[in-house]
């Protein structure tokens, strides 16, 4: 039998809430925290819909007691919200004692401050000290910090699926025996940068987005922070764990810089890892939590994957990025999250906005909260540069 | 454990190290260096070089190349490690966005400043639907490469994993960088730097080769206890100093070289020291440039640009590599021959 991978604590803070707890209540009450952009000035704040956390900045700062002229980006203080209750609720007393890593995912960094300091940085010393927080690797350091972690410590960044490689990172230093604990997860605030860049990408949608829909017109953005604590069973023995991950894979699809293949075979190839490292037959998966961005051109290449690996049919599937907005580097955590939330909940929760089956698959994703007997779940996670992920939650 | 080989290495830096040119130190005067770029021609077809950045072009080059001289087709595992990314097009990006005012943006620089592109661009030029990942840690990106491609080979995911590392200067940030380090009372003499260093890794024996034999990294150390960290890790890898016959050390000239002057202390007077800063230029990836440099002396007992003598005893056997940023971030990279 191959070593068991315990996930022993969950944090996540996201347009649902600032905590599992809130988010929970929102996907069972099926309540989307997607809304009008407030806390950044642009001037697509009233034709794009984003998932913005609740909680400004000065409250977090509060929250997590930071002195006075720190440096913590968004991108750091959502991140150390999110770690912070991962880790209370793991129980873990002396986070230095046996081998802790943490491993986090980013693809914006510090860029919420520096693009609001770029032009002022020579001339306004009080802007400085947000040169050195830019690179993607700073957040994940003051994150560490927070959690008093001083082993192994990196920062993952393939796009939209990076919260999914640092999780199969996680697995992957567990079994190997590099590590006994891991906590592993993403962080992406918010910023000009990317609200633009997909806007330039006219990847946006005006409206709620609606995935795999014939009539999907876009994604929407949003920003969050989610980690888990993944432990080995060694270090685990005496918790509960509240699930573990089973399978994870990763491929490239190798078909365009930004956009996915017609046959969908990085996500294909991603899949069918997953479930070789789980051991299990596709007809084990009993939900999948798909990537579902609600862009045309995902949608259907994911719907065309999901198809050939479950041989047409398909467990009852959807996307939660309507309640969320796409959350980036943070999604892939945010959906494992969401996936084991669904194991411990028996249930599946709805793709909302969903009207119309795309005319090309005739898939129908779940549409209302489907309560079943779940063992299995299927999480995926694919980004630019063709990079799928694919990670498999067990039930506990 | 099996050992790991290092099968094929190809760097891009301010020095001829593409060509396996000789090594000049560079002038200090210099606040900020770019890298001496090969033809890319002969690597990259010339339309697509033209829509690429440094960052992209040098790393695709430096893989390819990699690639040829270890005669891989397809490695099973394409890992990329930098610590600023591609800061020319998020650069360029930025500033359009900032100067229209959010309008008229076209997303090209948008799509290549993520900082998987390098990565990406490799995997479709090759058709490579393996393993790809990118890791961002700071001046640890390239370590943290090295650490998952050890790791996929020693849990046999891969055989044959192509690994490296990238950065690039861009024209605007590193500016403010620059004067944030002249506000240090010792700021470093060295000037900003950018390049790249590929590496085809795999556990298949390589006759007369050079293993990647030990590789660790510290959060923060003080420089009391940084010679036991690095006798402590020399010992994991059943060596002593004695046998240690060149180090390179990523002296940059600011308040943290002491650390460099402790280490440096434990070897021999005789043994060669490399402050390989003082090639490269710094940049968060310039270990990349130390582990090409060293593996060319393990492999060719002698320097780059040099024709060697045949015959001659050995006079590299294992060189440790050693380096921290602002006294932290410590990292330690041990190669032999075979």
């Amino acid at each position: 039998m191959p070593q068991k991978i315990a996930i022993t604590g969950l944090g996540i803070i996201s347009a649902l809430g600032n905590t599992v707890a809130t988010n929970k209540k929102a996907l069972l009450n099926s309540k989307s925290g997607v809304g009008k952009l407030q806390k950044i000035e642009s001037i697509h704040a009233t034709t794009i819909k984003v998932g913005e956390v609740a909680f400004t900045n000065v409250e977090m700062e509060a929250l997590l007691h930071l002195p006075q002229n720190h440096n913590y980006t968004r991108t750091a203080l959502l991140g150390g919200m999110a770690a912070l209750e991962a880790v209370k609720q793991a129980e873990i007393n002396d986070i230095s004692e046996g081998k802790t890593g943490f491993i986090s995912a980013t693809t914006v960094g510090g860029m919420d401050k520096t693009e609001t300091h770029l032009k002022e940085f020579i001339t306004n010393p009080e802007s400085q000290k947000y040169i050195s927080s830019h690179h993607a690797g700073d957040s994940t350091q003051k994150i560490a910090d927070l959690l008093g972690i001083t082993g192994f410590t990196t920062t993952v960044s393939t796009a939209c699926s990076s919260a999914a490689n640092a999780i199969m990172l996680g697995a992957r230093l567990i079994k190997a025996g590099k590590l006994d604990r891991v906590i592993v997860g993403g962080t992406d605030a918010l910023s000009k940068f990317t609200i633009n860049g997909f806007k330039s990408l006219l990847l946006l949608s005006e409206t709620d987005c609606k995935p795999f829909d014939a009539n999907r017109n876009g994604l929407n953005l949003g920003e969050a922070a989610a980690y888990l604590v993944l432990e080995s069973e060694a270090a685990a023995k005496g918790k509960n764990a509240l699930a573990y991950l089973s399978g994870y894979g990763n491929a490239n699809d190798a078909h365009h810089q930004t956009a996915s293949s017609a046959t969908g075979e990085g996500a294909f190839l991603a899949m069918k890892k997953a479930l070789e490292i789980a051991g299990i037959a596709p007809s084990k998966i009993d939900y999948v939590n798909a990537h579902g961005t609600a862009t045309p051109n995902n949608d259907l290449s994911e719907s065309v994957a999901l198809q050939r690996i479950f041989d047409n049919k398909i467990p009852g599937f959807s996307s939660t990025k309507p309640f969320t907005g796409h959350t980036l580097a943070a999604a892939g955590a945010v959906e494992a999250v969401f996936s084991v939330l669904a194991l411990q909940e028996n249930c599946m929760f709805p793709n909302l906005n969903f009207e119309a089956k795309m005319p090309e698959t005739q898939l129908k994703p779940v549409v209302k909260l489907y309560k079943k007997e779940l063992q299995n779940v299927l999480s995926n996670s694919f980004g630019f540069g063709g990079n799928c992920s694919s990670l498999v939650f067990s039930k506990a | 454990m099996k050992p790991i080989y290092i099968h094929s290495a190809v760097c891009i830096t301010a020095q001829d190290s593409f060509e396996d040119g000789i090594m000049v130190p560079l002038k200090t005067s210099e606040g900020k260096v770019q890298a001496k770029h090969p033809e890319y021609r002969d690597f990259i077809p010339p339309a697509a070089a033209r829509r690429m950045a440094p960052a992209v072009k040098m790393g695709v080059a430096a893989a390819s190349k990699a690639l040829q001289k270890a005669n891989v087709e397809q490695p099973d595992a394409i890992i990329t490690g930098s610590g600023m990314g591609c800061m020319l097009d998020t650069e360029k990006f930025l500033n359009a966005l900032i100067e229209n005012k959010e309008e008229f943006l076209t997303p090209t620089a948008f799509i290549q400043s993520t900082h998987n592109t390098v990565g990406g661009q490799i995997a479709l030029g090759l058709h490579c639907k393996a393993y790809n990942n990118t890791y961002v840690h700071g001046s640890l990106s390239f370590e943290s490469t090295l650490f998952d491609a050890q790791l996929a080979l020693q849990e046999g995911s891969a055989t044959t994993v192509l690994a490296g590392c990238v950065d690039e200067l861009g024209t605007e940030f590193v500016e403010y960088v620059r004067l944030k380090e002249q506000q240090e009372t010792i700021p470093k003499q060295v000037p900003y730097g950018e390049g790249t260093a590929f590496f085809v890794l795999s556990q298949e024996v390589k006759e007369e080769g050079v293993i990647l034999r030990g590789l660790q990294t510290f959060r923060t150390v003080s420089e009391d206890d940084i010679t036991e960290k690095m006798l402590q890790f020399l010992r994991e890898n059943q060596l002593e100093t004695e046998s240690i016959d060149a180090v390179f050390l990523g002296t940059t000239g600011d308040s943290y070289d002491g650390y460099y002057n402790v280490v440096s202390k434990s070897f021999l007077p005789k043994i060669v020291r490399i402050p390989f800063k003082e090639y490269s230029g710094d940049f968060y990836t310039c270990m990349g440039f130390a582990v090409w440099w060293a593996q060319y002396l393990l492999q060719e007992q002698c320097a780059p640009g040099y024709n060697c003598e045949p015959d001659v005893t050995p006079k590299y056997q294992n060189i440790l590599i050693y380096t921290q940023e602002k006294g932290q971030n410590h990292s330690f990279i041990l190669l032999s021959k075979t």
